[in-house]
């Protein structure tokens, strides 16, 4: 099945929903390695991705993954903002103005996402961070897609992101604001992996 | 938690604007998006100097908006970095054609947002120089961190570079005197008690009642260890070797030392540590030329201090000594 505007709209909904319901659980994995706001930041800035949806309904997954961008890098603020503010944007440069994504255009979706990442943040697998959610993510997703179901490919992603996030829990941090407590940081879920994965769990909801 | 608010969301919001009509002749408030400009902004031929980083940490950053020192503070929501569309319009706010200087806190989040706004302002033919401020010792081994943090020294890099901007100098001498002062100055800080987030409601870390945290960033993050509680002068030597033993001054040398507050500490708790440092000093031989003793960079409520030195030359101390007129900081006028 090939994902449209509706997929699009429903995934940044279902992510605003998650958002608010671990709005918390975020807040205290960010209270135990970091300084406490990432819960509270999120869920923000996916209300003002609702807003804007319903101000400007997009015509296209690029456009409401470009809106998405905007609102986030404008509302979230700290490290998260322009982190995924630039994993939407070049997502949806990816997508173009496409009215139709196959597996194929969404594997590549999600590899640019994590490369903007990447790009942005100057962080590299194994740094405890959003990263080591989307590297096995988009790995996945990438073997998935060669079946060309879009919804297995957004499952697979969403499992091997969660998986991912629970194997920052040992890690030690080494870059962003975690990084400051060395060896103190091991035994903590990094926030950012953390929220990841629950972006990409709803991706695969709304196409379920 | 027990705090002087209405709405743990609007905390911001209405402390700016506060802020605002409380200092009405010397700034003007945007509200949305949120920055503070000096009153008379841009003012012609000037270099205009923009900072702003998480709220929390006040007078930093708009307490320091005005003559001598910035044209414009970007608060963002607290102990988070303001966002591109708050920095772009405070930056165009302050350009009156001489460009602008960026004074970023080296925290991940500060940087991305102050870099991607400043990628959108040289887009549009806006020239910016970033500075940098990298002077917390607590960060040892920059190899396996973001790098060292921009604390207490920030207060420093603002005043001297906003005289130097004040009196003239262009977009490069300006910059390149606030990565001088960063270049020379270095900074050690302790908590001696948590402090609440007010959206969070809990405090931001676990600490004992016997527990200080040494060689904390100004969200009370740790740097360097938890030791049990000791007195004043034996915390001041801890947070001024590491200080000492990295800035590598000569006996001889001047320096300005800064001893501030994290918001729950009284004044008379921070001279006693300024006490013990300035003789800390004089043994090694520097003379302590200028001071500055306060709450400037705060942590909300925590208790606790950091200490700053800065290795001054003389323009430097011409510069600190420059008059200075801030809802935060003033003399000369």
């Amino acid at each position: 099945m090939a994902l449209d505007v509706t997929w699009a709209v429903k995934w940044l909904t279902l992510s605003a929903q998650a958002m608010a319901e671990h709005r918390v659980e975020l807040i205290e994995l960010d209270r135990a390695i970091g300084d406490s706001d990432h819960g509270e930041n999120m869920d923000r800035g996916f209300q003002a991705v609702l807003d804007k949806l319903a101000e400007s309904p997009p015509e296209t997954p690029g456009a409401a993954l470009k809106l998405t961008a905007m609102a986030l890098m404008s509302k979230v603020g700290g490290a998260a903002g322009p982190l995924y503010g630039t994993a939407f944007l070049r997502a949806a440069t990816t997508l173009g103005d496409a009215a139709y994504i196959d597996a194929a255009a969404l594997a590549a979706a999600l590899a640019a996402a994590r490369d903007g990442i990447v790009a942005r943040g100057k962080a590299e697998a194994g740094d405890k961070t959003m990263v080591d959610a989307w590297t096995p993510a988009v790995d996945a997703a990438a073997a998935a897609a060669a079946d060309g179901d879009t919804l297995a490919v957004l499952i697979a992603a969403a499992e091997a992101a969660e998986a991912g996030a629970v194997a920052t829990d040992p890690l030690v941090a080494r870059k962003g604001r975690a990084s400051y407590l060395g060896e103190r940081s091991a035994g903590h879920r990094d926030p950012g992996a953390a929220s990841s994965a629950l972006i990409l769990r709803a991706a695969a909801g709304a196409a379920a | 938690m027990k705090k002087l608010i209405n709405d743990p969301r609007a905390v911001v919001d209405e402390s700016v604007e506060g802020f605002g009509l409380a200092h009405a002749d010397l700034v003007t408030v945007s509200a949305d998006p949120k920055y503070v400009t000096r009153k008379d902004a841009p003012v012609a031929g000037k270099v205009g100097l923009v900072s702003g980083g998480g709220s929390g940490h006040e007078p930093l950053h708009a307490g320091f908006v005005g003559r001598g020192m910035l044209d414009a503070a970007v608060p963002g929501a607290v102990f988070t970095s303001p966002t591109p569309d708050q920095i772009i319009p405070a930056t165009l706010a302050v350009n009156s054609g001489a460009g602008v200087v960026h004074i970023v806190k080296n925290y991940t989040g500060d940087v991305l947002n102050f870099e991607t706004a400043a990628e959108m302002v040289q887009a549009e033919g806006v020239e910016v120089r970033t500075v940098l401020v990298n002077d917390d010792v607590a960060v040892e081994d920059s190899l396996y961190t973001a790098g060292r943090r921009g604390v207490g020294g920030t207060v420093l890099v603002e005043k001297i570079a906003g005289a130097a901007a004040e009196r003239g100098d262009d977009l490069d001498a300006v910059a390149a005197t606030g990565d001088r002062v960063n270049q020379n100055v270095r900074t050690m800080g302790v908590a001696l008690s948590a402090c609440t987030v007010p959206h969070a409601g809990s405090p931001s870390f676990d600490l004992e009642d016997n527990e200080i945290e040494i060689g904390i960033g100004i969200h009370g993050e740790p740097g360097r260890h938890k030791i049990a509680m000791e007195n004043a002068d034996g915390i001041t030597s801890r947070l001024l070797e590491p200080i000492l033993s990295d800035l590598g001054a000569a006996s001889g040398e001047k320096v300005l030392l800064f001893v501030n507050g994290m918001g729950g500490t009284p004044l008379s708790e921070l001279y006693i540590v300024y006490r013990r440092a300035a003789q800390i000093l004089a043994e090694r031989g520097l003379s302590v030329e200028r001071s500055l003793v306060g709450n400037y960079i705060t942590s909300l409520e925590m208790q606790g201090c950091s200490i700053s030195v800065l290795r001054l030359d003389d323009e430097m101390t011409a510069l600190w000594d420059a008059p200075v007129h801030t809802p935060a900081l003033r003399w000369g006028v």
